[in-house]
């Protein structure tokens, strides 16, 4: 199993403190993946039990910025996330990106191909100074990110299971090998064998191929794994006779900010 | 995170900043201030949130994937999204979708609408009537009321996850059909979970009528906007009705919602016939009322809600009336399902063709358009999304103009307490309502840009 990026050497301090204090902040993003935490219903009783939410403003009035673990949901795309960003970062002794627009940049990379002039100008129109905003970028692109949960949206056990590992003091793991191992074990049939386009064999396993298993395809929304190659992915679906543009669409839904989708 | 910024001591000036304000989706803030003299100098309610550009993501994009990019617009109502989106696609395309599809799709609609509401009315606005700041200290202190909601709720995620596959971002709605059908085993097991539900809804419906005393006495009447239809309480689909105007088909939303530009929000808003008007739970209430089953006037009964209702407050009174009805509905709609069988069928053949389209549906927090134009390609060429809560913005700053100064004697913590109430009535849903500014600001544009002093009941200064 894979480590999550940058081990959180200070780990042991949140073992320390009998309560650890959370906080959860987010950023551009559906908050689609704080909502998967609301959905633990009785199990999160069960992790309140063991945590103290000292923020979270999509269910909670009152704030304190004394928090032990930041999970932070969201992409930043402009500059006073980045500023707020760093001042989580200095607070929190754990950083969680929560899902794939704070992971990999997700779905709000999209604009990323449009042109900066495009979406200012063409968008706002005469009104473009009123509002900020540049490229899309996912939150370690601008700070150190201890653990990540991937997905659109998350998994909410495997938030639960993270929960636990933090608490734990250990490095939360993420699988290291593609979402093809468990479509394998799901008894799906491979969408190529059925003329249909599908990104299983680049992305990070964990969701059970739940997509797949839905009668749609992989989208790529949990990123990459660590030695997906991209050459062979590119090579297997020009093969396959796929139109061009439908790879670069796929490609792009997720992995914009990647080297998937150049 | 409410902090108040200064408050002047001796005289009875008060300025409150909700920055941001909390138990609501997305970022917003409340702006208001209070003179010596206990004139209201200022009131404004600002989004802050990053926008988002959905409508520019989403050019370009072919017809297959144009839902699941919609659906990103907003976890909470996602399905939503992607139905108004479907709707939009197939309309565009010439595609006809089957009975059995549009019985699924009625479902679905339901099972998030049931469980957004309660997510709404039980852990965002029952603190507030209980008087804690979040859900969190209602375990130890209401348990069993608690308990009720859970369970409910717990039920509607079964519900979203039968249908729909999963409750967010689901997987299986596409154009013209579904990718996989729930199977009977599974549509039993729906119908004996919604029933079940009901005496948990019940004890819920009796703890609010128990509570509802705590709402603040606050009326303004407004316009009220809603798909109606003929044949049963309009949420999937019907024409737009309006408390002042007459029915108007979903393509001429553009009369409906006049959208325009303020500088303190990313987010659009609209005005109606004559001014800001509202959406959601209450306005729906307000317009097809005599369409509820027996549930849904029941718990209005009980609750005490008559229509017309213009009491904002009053809007999560309405949504659990809602929930009533869609449990309701829902069991019916099942019951039909099992007795017709699931047939394996596959989806609507679906051809690049050139075409605009627009799809309505009621969701959660009202009325949603979207309109689509395509290419020959079948790949979009324009996109407009018309989110609920931007209809609402506007409203909700008229309703923060009238209740501001009966508020003026009161106390500062009061007043912040009843102004975010107010706004967190609304259930507004900011990420979805700043998905972006009109991406045509050329010929085609909607938008109205307007410079903040000329706002149509707006801003002071």
């Amino acid at each position: 199993m894979e480590k999550a990026p940058d081990t959180c050497a200070s780990n042991e301090k949140c073992l320390q403190t009998a309560k650890p204090k959370v906080a959860f902040f987010d950023f551009a993003g559906c908050e689609g993946d704080q909502l998967q935490i609301a959905n633990l219903e009785e199990k999160l009783l069960d992790i309140l039990a063991h945590v103290e939410v000292v923020s979270f403003r999509e269910i909670k009035t009152g704030h304190s910025d004394d928090y032990d673990i930041a999970f932070v949901e969201g992409s930043i795309t402009r500059p006073e996330d980045e500023e707020r960003l760093k001042d989580i970062r200095s607070k929190a002794k754990v950083l969680v990106a929560l899902g794939a627009c704070a992971h990999i940049g997700g779905i709000n990379c999209l604009k990323n191909f449009m042109g900066e002039t495009f979406y200012r100008d063409v968008v706002y129109g005469p009104h473009a100074g009123w509002y900020r905003t540049y490229a899309a970028r996912p939150l370690s692109a601008v700070v150190p990110v201890d653990a990540a949960i991937p997905g659109c949206p998350i998994d909410r056990f495997e938030f639960a299971r993270v929960v636990k590992e933090l608490l734990l003091g250990r490095t939360p793991w993420l699988p290291d090998y593609p979402v093809c191992v468990e479509c394998k074990m799901a008894g799906n049939i491979c969408r190529f064998d059925i003329g249909r386009m599908c990104l299983g064999f680049i992305t990070r396993a964990g969701c059970g191929a739940c997509c797949v298993t839905e009668g749609a395809h992989c989208w790529g929304c949990r990123g990459l794994f660590p030695s997906a190659n991209l050459d062979a992915a590119r090579q297997v679906m020009d093969r396959s006779g796929f139109d061009r543009r439908r790879i670069q669409d796929l490609l792009r839904f997720y992995l914009g900010d990647t080297q998937a989708a150049l | 995170m409410a902090k108040a910024v200064k408050e002047k001591t001796g005289g009875t000036a008060k300025k409150i900043d909700v920055h941001y304000l909390t138990r609501v989706e997305g970022h917003g803030n409340i702006i208001a201030e209070v003179d010596d003299a206990g004139t209201v100098t200022a009131c404004r309610w600002e989004i802050p949130e990053a926008p988002r550009f959905f409508e520019a993501m989403m050019l370009g994009r072919g017809h297959e994937d144009v839902h699941h990019i919609a659906s990103r617009i907003c976890g909470i109502c996602s399905i939503g999204h992607q139905l108004a989106s479907l709707q939009a696609t197939e309309e565009a395309l010439g595609v006809v979708v089957s009975e059995q599809t549009l019985i699924l799709r009625k479902l679905a609609l339901h099972g998030e609408n049931i469980q957004s509401h309660l997510l709404h009315v039980g852990y965002l606005v029952l603190p507030d009537l209980l008087g804690a700041d979040s859900v969190i200290p209602l375990a130890s202190t209401h348990r069993q009321e608690l308990l009720h909601l859970v369970k409910a709720r717990a039920m509607s995620n079964e519900f979203c996850r039968i249908v729909s596959g999963r409750t967010t971002h689901p997987q299986r709605l596409m154009v013209g059909g579904m990718t996989r059908l729930p199977t009977e085993e599974d549509m039993v097991r729906l119908r004996r979970i919604l029933v079940e539900a009901m005496p948990e809804m019940m004890a819920v419906v009796d703890v609010f009528a128990a509570v509802k005393g705590n709402f603040p006495e606050f009326t303004r009447e407004t316009e009220y906007v809603g798909l109606t239809s003929p044949s049963e309480y309009g949420l999937y689909w019907g024409e737009v009705a309006s408390s002042k105007a007459p029915r108007r088909p979903a393509a001429l939303y553009q009369d409906v919602a006049k959208e325009y530009c303020v500088p303190t929000s990313t987010a659009k808003w609209s005005r109606g016939v004559d001014g800001p008007y509202m959406v959601g739970a209450l306005a729906r209430f307000n317009i097809n009322h005599a369409q509820l089953g027996q549930a849904g006037r029941a718990a209005a009964e009980k609750l005490g809600l008559k229509a017309p209702c213009h009491n904002p407050y009053y809007i999560s009174l309405a949504q659990i009336v809602e929930v009533m009805h869609s449990i309701e509905d829902s069991i019916k709609l099942t019951d039909h399902l099992l007795s017709r069988g699931l047939r394996p069928e596959a989806p609507a053949p679906v051809r690049a063709v050139p075409g605009r389209g627009v799809g309505a549906v009621e969701v959660p927090r009202g009325i949603l358009f979207h309109a689509y134009e395509y290419d020959e390609n079948g790949r979009m060429i324009h996109a407009d999304c018309v989110i609920p809560t931007n209809q609402n913005h506007a409203n909700i700053q008229k309703d923060l103009e009238a209740l501001t100064p009966l508020l003026a004697r009161e106390d500062k913590a009061s007043i912040e307490l009843k102004l975010s109430m107010l706004v967190r009535a609304y259930d507004p849903c900011i990420s979805c309502s700043a998905h972006n500014l009109d991406l045509s600001a050329g010929e085609r544009s909607l938008v109205r840009f307007v410079p903040a002093g000329s706002i149509p009941g707006g801003h002071e200064k």
